[in-house]
C-alpha cells in the first residue's frame, strides 16, 4: 500500500544521504522524494512517499527515528491530509492544438509559464491523480518534456 | 586560554576516561601523535593493521563494558578499519574510531590519501561525523561518546581533517549531551511488563532466549534471577553467551544452526518464548515461517527496530533489558508465592527437556584416537576451570568453542556473531588482555582466520601482552569445507590451504610457539601455554575432516538438525 510520510531532519549536508542509504540499504522503496529547507533554518523536511505491506511501513518509520538526525517522522496516510505536486509540461503546440492546449490548460486551471511559436510550458499543480489527468490529454497533442515534484502533503487542522 | 585541536582532542578523551587507544600514525594525524607524546595518560597501542586496531577496541570494549577507541589516518588508515567498524556495528559494540581526514579545502579534490570515509561508514556506523571545524570538536567527540554507549550501543566515527586539527579556538567542553532526536527509552513499559508476566505464569513451556543485549546492559544477575523464580530454561544466541551461567540445571546452552538439540527443541515447542535482548536473526531461527510455531512470542528489546522485523510479536517491550527484568523480578516478588508450586505440565516441560538432553547432548566420537578439535576445546576448559576470556574467530572453531568452553559470565566471551569476520579473535583478545591484564585471554582460532590478523603477533610481543592462541589446525578452511562436504558433494574448492610453521612463525616474533599432534600432548601444551608469561601460539593439528554438529541446514526449521 502507497504510504506519506512526513519527516523532520537537521538541515545538514549528508542527511539526505542518510535517508536515501537507509533505503537502498535495506531494500525499501521510495516513490518520491520532496525536500526543503523550513522556516527554521536548522530543520528540513521531506515529504516520502513509499510502499510497503505494514510490517514494512512500521520498519521504514522506526528505521528513520533511528537516524540520529531525524526529528521527527508522521506516517500522514492514515490521517486526514493535504497532498500536492506539481508538474511542468513542454506541449507541442502548432496551429489548430494552439487553441486546444490552452483549454486544457484552463479547465484544469493551469498556468502557462513559457510561450514559443511551436510550444507551450504548463504548470499543473494538485494531485498525483490530477495531473496523470492533463498528461493523458496533452499526450495525444504532443508532450515534449515533463518535470514532476513529487508529493508535498500536510497534515489538516483537526476541526473542533 | 586557545588549545589547538590536537590537543582539544587529547583533553576530551581525558574528560572521557580513556585510558587505552588502538592506532596507527599517518600525515594527517601527525600533529595528534605529536601531542600525544604529552599526554602521559593516555596510553596508545602501535597494531600493525588498521584492522587490528578496529579489532582490538572491540575486543578491548566486550571485556571492559567500555567505549573502545581507535585513531587512524585519513585514506587507507581509514577504510582498513571498515570490517572492524561493520563487526562491531552488528553486534551493537560502543566504539569510537577517529580517523584522519585531508585538510577542508582539500576535500571533494582526490588528495592524496582522501577518501570518503562518513559516506563508507554511514551504513555501519550508529552515527558518523565530518569536523567542519575546530569549535564543534569538542562538542562532537563528547556526543560520539554519548552516543556510541547509550541506548543500543554501537561504534561511531568521527572524522579529523588536518587543518580542524591544527586549527586553535578557546574550546568549550559540554557537561550534557542534547541532541533533540535522540532519547533512547531504557524504561519498559509497566503495563507490557504486567501482560509479559501474566502470560508467562500461564505458561507450560516456557522457554527464554536471551541475546547479546543481557550483556550490553549487564541484566545476567537479573536474567539468572528470574529464570531461577519461575524455573524457566534459558537458551542464548552466541552474542549471549556468558549472560547466564553456563553450568546451571536451567542452561540449554546456545541455540540456532549449530546450536544443541534440546535448546533447538525446546524453542520449537515452546508455547511462550520470551526474547531477551536478541533479534531474530536467521542463524537463529532457521526457516522463519516455522520458528517457534507453537509460541506467543514476548520481546524485549531497546530498539524498536529490532521488535517485529523479522518476527511479528505478542507482547512488544521498548527498554532496557535490565530494567525490564528487574520490573519482572520485582512483579515476581510481589505476585508469585515462594515457593511456587510448578503446574504438572511445567513439570512435564522440564522433564521432557531433560530427556532430551539425556538422548542428544553436545559430544563427538571421543573413541576414535585421532586428536579432536572438540577435545581441545573441552581440555581448555578444563584447564582453565572455565576461567579465561575467551575470543574466537570465525567458523568450525567459533562454533566448537561455543559449544564446549562453557562461559559461566558476562563479558568473558568475545566473537564476532553478526558479522562473522574472520581474523576477529586475535587481535580482540589483545585488546581483551589490555583491558583485563591479570586475565587469562585465550583466543580459539583456526589456521585460515589467524593468518587473516597473525601480524599483530607483533603487537603482543613488542607490548608484553601474554595473549594465547589455539589454533585448531585442520589444513582447511574448515567451515566452508563442511558445507562442500554436505552440500557440494565433497568438492573442495579452494578450501584445502597449506600453513607456515606456526611454531616457527611464532618464535621468529619472539612469542612461544607450541604443537600437539595427539590427544595425549595437548594437555602438557596448554599447562606450558597458561604458564608462559608471554603470547604463545599452539598449532594442534586436529582431524582435517571433523564437522561441527548438530547443524541445521541452511533454510530448514529448527527441529530438523543433522545430528552427525
Amino acid at each position: 500500500m502507497r504510504h506519506v510520510i512526513s519527516v523532520s531532519v537537521d538541515n545538514e549536508p549528508g542527511v539526505l544521504s542518510r535517508v536515501t542509504g537507509l533505503f537502498s540499504g535495506r531494500g525499501f522503496n521510495i516513490e518520491s522524494l520532496c525536500v526543503a529547507a523550513t522556516m527554521n533554518q536548522e530543520v528540513s523536511h521531506i515529504t516520502l512517499v513509499t510502499a510497503g505491506n505494514e510490517m514494512i511501513i512500521e520498519q521504514i518509520i522506526k528505521q528513520l527515528r533511528k537516524l540520529i538526525n531525524v526529528i521527527k517522522v508522521v506516517d500522514l496516510t492514515p490521517t486526514d491530509h493535504v497532498e500536492r505536486e506539481m508538474a511542468l509540461v513542454k506541449v507541442k503546440a502548432e496551429d489548430r492544438q494552439r487553441a486546444e492546449v490552452l483549454r486544457i490548460a484552463d479547465i484544469f486551471r493551469c498556468r502557462v509559464v513559457d510561450v514559443s511559436p511551436n510550444t507551450y510550458t504548463l504548470e499543473i499543480t494538485g494531485t498525483s491523480e490530477k495531473l496523470n489527468a492533463v498528461l493523458g490529454l496533452l499526450k495525444t497533442i504532443g508532450i515534449q518534456e515533463v518535470v514532476r515534484t513529487g508529493s508535498l502533503a500536510m497534515q489538516r487542522t483537526k476541526k473542533e | 586560554m586557545k588549545l589547538t585541536g590536537s590537543q582539544i582532542f587529547l583533553k576530551c578523551l581525558e574528560r572521557e576516561g580513556v585510558k587505552h587507544i588502538f592506532g596507527f600514525p599517518g600525515g594527517v594525524v601527525l600533529d595528534i601523535y605529536d601531542e600525544l607524546t604529552r599526554a602521559p595518560f593516555i596510553k596508545h597501542f602501535l597494531v600493525r593493521h588498521e584492522q587490528g586496531a578496529a579489532h582490538a577496541a572491540d575486543g578491548y570494549s566486550r571485556a571492559s563494558g567500555k567505549v573502545g577507541v581507535c585513531l587512524v589516518t585519513s585514506g587507507p588508515g581509514a577504510t582498513n578499519t571498515v570490517s572492524g567498524i561493520a563487526s562491531a556495528y552488528m553486534d551493537s559494540i560502543p566504539m569510537v574510531v577517529f580517523t584522519g581526514q585531508v585538510p577542508t579545502p582539500l576535500i571533494g579534490n582526490d588528495a592524496f590519501q582522501e577518501v570518503d570515509i562518513v559516506g563508507i561508514t554511514r551504513p555501519c556506523t550508529k552515527h558518523n561525523y565530518l569536523v567542519k571545524h575546530v569549535d564543534d570538536l569538542a562538542r562532537i567527540i563528547h556526543e560520539a561518546f554519548h552516543i556510541a554507549r547509550t541506548g543500543r550501543p554501537g561504534p561511531v566515527l568521527v572524522d579529523l581533517p588536518k587543518d580542524v586539527i591544527q586549527g586553535q579556538t578557546v574550546p568549550k567542553f559540554p557537561e550534557r549531551v542534547r541532541i533533540k532526536s535522540y532519547n533512547p527509552n531504557y524504561h519498559a513499559n509497566p503495563k507490557q511488563i504486567k501482560k509479559a508476566l501474566d502470560l508467562i505464569l500461564k505458561a507450560h513451556r516456557p522457554v527464554i532466549y536471551a541475546g547479546g543485549g543481557v550483556i550490553l546492559s549487564k541484566a545476567s544477575e537479573e536474567l539468572t534471577k528470574f529464570a531461577q523464580s519461575l524455573e524457566i530454561p534459558v537458551t542464548t544466541t552466541l552474542m549471549g553467551l556468558g549472560g547466564f551461567p553456563a553450568p546451571h540445571r536451567l542452561w540449554l546452552g546456545m541455540l540456532g544452526m549449530h546450536g544443541t538439540y534440546f535448546a533447538n527443541m525446546s524453542v520449537h515447542h515452546a508455547d511462550v518464548l520470551i526474547a531477551i535482548g536478541s533479534r531474530f536473526d536467521d542463524r537463529v531461527t532457521g526457516k522463519i515461517e516455522e520458528f517457534a510455531p507453537h509460541a506467543k512470542i514476548i520481546h524485549i528489546d531497546i530498539d524498536p527496530t529490532s521488535i517485529s522485523k523479522n518476527v511479528v510479536v505478542d507482547i512488544p517491550i521498548v527498554g532496557d533489558c535490565q530494567d525490564a527484568l528487574s520490573q519482572l523480578n520485582e512483579l515476581v516478588v510481589a505476585q508469585v508465592p515462594t515457593p511456587r508450586e510448578l503446574s504438572p505440565a511445567h513439570q512435564a516441560w522440564l522433564a521432557e527437556i531433560d530427556q532430551w538432553k539425556r538422548e542428544h547432548p553436545l559430544t563427538y566420537d571421543r573413541a576414535s584416537g585421532d586428536l579432536k578439535p572438540q577435545f581441545v576445546v573441552e581440555k581448555l576448559y578444563e584447564l582453565t576451570q572455565g576461567n579465561a576470556i575467551i575470543s574466537t574467530e570465525v567458523g568450525q572453531n567459533q562454533m566448537w568453542a561455543a559449544q564446549f568452553y562453557h562461559i559461566n559470565r558476562p563479558n568473558r566471551w568475545l566473537s564476532s556473531g553478526g558479522l562473522g569476520c574472520m581474523g576477529y579473535g586475535f587481535p580482540a583478545a589483545i585488546g581483551a588482555q589490555v583491558a583485563c591484564p591479570d586475565d587469562l585471554v585465550i583466543d580459539i582460532a583456526g589456521d585460515g582466520s589467524i593468518q587473516m590478523n597473525i601480524q599483530e603477533l607483533a603487537t603482543a610481543v613488542e607490548y608484553d601482552l601474554p595473549v594465547k592462541v589455539a589454533i585448531l589446525n585442520n589444513s582447511f578452511l574448515g567451515m566452508v569445507r563442511q558445507w562442500q562436504q554436505l552440500f557440494y558433494d565433497r568438492r573442495y574448492s579452494q578450501t584445502p590451504m597449506w600453513s607456515p610453521d606456526f611454531v616457527k612463525l611464532a618464535e621468529a616474533y619472539g612469542a612461544l610457539g607450541l604443537r600437539a599432534e595427539k590427544p595425549e600432548e595437548v594437555e602438557p601444551v596448554i599447562r606450558e601455554a597458561i604458564n608462559t608469561r608471554k603470547p604463545v601460539l599452539m598449532d594442534f593439528r586436529v582431524a582435517p575432516e571433523e564437522c561441527v554438529m548438530p547443524m541445521v541446514p541452511a533454510g530448514a526449521p529448527m527441529h530438523k538438525m543433522l545430528l552427525t
